[in-house]
């Protein structure tokens, strides 16, 4: 093992597996300390509290020593930094307490809920990057063109319209209107209880179980808050790659290409999109985190039955536990993300290890 | 009239000249030079006169609205559509959408202005003293800058305000605290590429404290970009607000925040969609115009960095 890190010259191998190395100790250094910044800050959220845990517990006339004694028990009594270690162990194990709301364990109800949003935030990504990658392409290949200005606007609008609106308009148009779509919530009521829910992403289990019926259905109810999801995430996709693209385009390698006779379209899509590929995984890797902050406002008026709703709920209802459980999990998978697109840009382009 | 003709060519080189004869002078002629910039921008312009719209909306909302935007008809005017008499419609307590909005422009404003107020400084104090004190100082302070950068922005105020309590004196807070973060990053960016020049060390020698350095010597140089890139934000801040509002956590009813009316409007979208749309409409405007006029500043303030 040692072997791989000594200094050999020529020892390209070595001397990438120990940036590798560096980079990824980096990395993890990075992920524990945001991840102790996100925890303390919602142990400080969850000590700011108006209300009393012990008061609402045991109620505003219990006698004096049962009040001490609950608070023993919550291990309020104990200074604040050895709350914080104990509260830092309960929730790496995955315990985020009781939901008052529905009295399970917080995080079964998350596990419960996640897939609903993790099929929306896909889907929508996928619809983002699908459409967004071509027309960023195409907008820097005919700049000043329809294209171009397509991208422009896109993403202005992106910019300044609020999502929960625009999505209650497009209920308004594509469902009471037109009738193209199906209205809130995740499907029908008939075909709520034929499914299984085997892996709780609808579209899976209904092709697992060949219902293709209520298949149909699902989508049908998916296709519009994924549209706007993916509307948002495209006007971001799509000018990301714009801007990679403009200056991928310039440099000489591509003078070089058209010397060598290539075709433009090669030129294109195989040598400068390749080139700006890198970045652009990591700008689709941000707008997957972004989508699933995004599904808060977006669950909330299509009644979609995920983590955003139910983080609304929660708030709704002073269900803090439940609160500050779905805020760590998105957070997560929020920074989880963040740094996951920082490690593959630094270790997939070759071209930021030269430093 | 050419006496007219003349002062103004006058006042155009004085404020052009290339020799300033004193510091006002140079300052307003960059400013001059500036304005110059920034006004080729149609759309800037667009954007400015839509904010300029706005503040006056706000300043002469009670001679503006045409009606009551709390007191409204229960028995005759309930979510009537948009009408001569009321133009964008009425909402289900009989009240004029209208001058809901206009009110509405107010809190709006509050909103934004509040959180550029509490905002600003931190991230611009945070950004100067990290680049300008460097090692450990910095270190910690860009860490804890990166945490809060890796939140995602709504959820944590969502987060924030369960915990102060809905209003919307607790939205503007917890917008604002997570909203710093962008503007420490770019003024210690800014710190540093002054902290070496010949002037900080000339001041340096002459004996300044650290903090007359931070304060007088960088943060100046720092603010136009700060600027900017608080005008970009504000586009971003009042989607927040509107959305805190829409969940029901910013502005309390019966207050016309623009967000909490969709959120009202909600519940007749299928058959009543104008109560829902028009404050949409309002958001959307407002959000534009401040980009617009962001994007048109920064062009306009460094012209390098446009795309």
């Amino acid at each position: 093992m040692t072997a791989l890190f000594t200094d050999r010259p020529g020892g390209r191998t070595s001397v990438r597996l120990r940036r590798f190395a560096g980079a990824l100790g980096r990395f993890l250094g990075a992920v524990v300390l945001t991840y102790l910044g996100l925890l303390a800050v919602t142990f400080f959220i969850g000590r700011v509290i108006p209300i009393d845990p012990v008061l609402a517990i045991v109620g505003d006339r219990a006698p004096e020593h049962v009040i001490q004694r609950v608070r023993e028990e919550l291990g309020l009594n104990l200074p604040l930094w050895k709350q914080f270690v104990i509260y830092l162990g309960k929730v790496l194990q995955g315990d985020f307490g009781t939901s008052v709301l529905s009295s399970n364990p917080v995080m079964q109800d998350i596990r419960r809920v996640f897939p609903a949003t993790l099929e929306l935030a896909t889907l929508g990504t996928v619809i983002g990057a699908g459409i967004g990658i071509p027309l960023g392409v195409w907008a820097a290949v005919r700049r000043g063109g329809i294209a171009d200005q397509l991208v422009r606007v896109m993403a202005l609008i992106g910019y300044s319209v609020p999502i929960f609106w625009l999505g209650l308009m497009a209920l308004v148009v594509f469902y009471a209107r037109l009738g193209w779509v199906g209205g809130p919530g995740r499907i029908d009521v008939v075909y709520e209880y034929t499914v299984t829910p085997w892996s709780g992403i609808m579209l899976l289990d209904t092709a697992i179980a060949g219902e293709w019926e209520a298949f149909a259905n699902a989508l049908s109810h998916l296709i519009l808050p994924a549209s706007l999801l993916g509307y948002f995430s495209m006007a971001y996709i799509s000018r990301m790659t714009r801007s990679f693209m403009l200056n991928e385009l310039a440099q000489e390698y591509i003078v070089t290409a058209r010397a060598k006779g290539l075709s433009e379209s090669r030129i294109i899509w195989r040598h400068a999109l390749r080139n700006a590929a890198v970045p652009l995984v990591t700008v689709v890797a941000l707008s997957y985190a972004g989508l699933l902050e995004g599904s808060v406002l977006t669950e909330t008026v299509f009644a979609w039955p995920g983590l955003g709703l139910y983080i609304t709920n929660s708030l709704q209802n002073a269900d803090m536990n439940a609160v500050l459980g779905g805020t760590i999990v998105v957070g997560s998978v929020f920074i989880g993300l963040n740094l996951l697109s920082d490690l593959l840009y630094r270790t997939l382009d070759p071209r930021t290890r030269a430093r | 009239m050419t006496e007219i003709v003349r002062t103004e060519t006058s006042l155009r080189a004085w404020l052009m000249s290339d020799r300033p004869q004193s510091r006002r002078q140079a300052s307003l002629g960059r400013l001059y030079a500036g304005w110059r910039t920034f006004a080729r921008n149609r759309l800037a312009i667009v954007g400015l006169a839509i904010i300029v719209a706005l503040v006056l909306v706000a300043i002469f909302a009670d001679a503006l609205a045409p009606y009551s935007p709390y007191q409204g008809d229960l028995t005759r005017t309930r979510l009537l559509p948009p009408s001569a008499a009321h133009w964008l419609g009425t909402d289900d307590q009989g009240r004029d959408i209208l001058s809901r909005i206009i009110h509405g422009s107010r809190i709006t404003l509050l909103v934004v202005v509040l959180v550029a107020i509490l905002a600003a400084p931190i991230g611009l104090l945070v950004g100067t003293v990290a680049g300008y004190a460097g090692g450990w100082i910095d270190a910690a302070l860009m860490r804890v800058t990166d945490i809060f950068l890796a939140f995602p922005r709504l959820i944590l105020a969502l987060a924030f305000v369960a915990a102060l309590g809905p209003g919307i004196e607790n939205a503007v807070i917890a917008i604002a605290l997570t909203s710093w973060p962008p503007y420490a990053r770019i003024a210690r960016a800014e710190t540093l590429t002054v902290r070496r020049a010949d002037y900080i060390a000339a001041v340096e020698l002459m004996g300044a404290s650290s903090w007359r350095i931070v304060f007088r010597h960088i943060m100046p140089l720092c603010l136009a970009s700060v600027i900017v890139r608080v005008t970009l934000d504000m586009a971003g801040i009042i989607l927040t607000a509107a959305g805190l509002g829409f969940l029901g956590l910013g502005a309390q009813p019966p207050m016309p925040e623009w967000g909490a009316l969709i959120s009202n409007g909600r519940l007749y979208v299928l058959d009543q969609w104008w109560v829902a749309a028009a404050p949409g409409a309002a958001i959307f405007i407002v959000s534009l115009a401040f980009n617009l006029l962001g994007d048109g500043l920064r062009d306009a303030l460094d012209p390098k960095a446009g795309s």
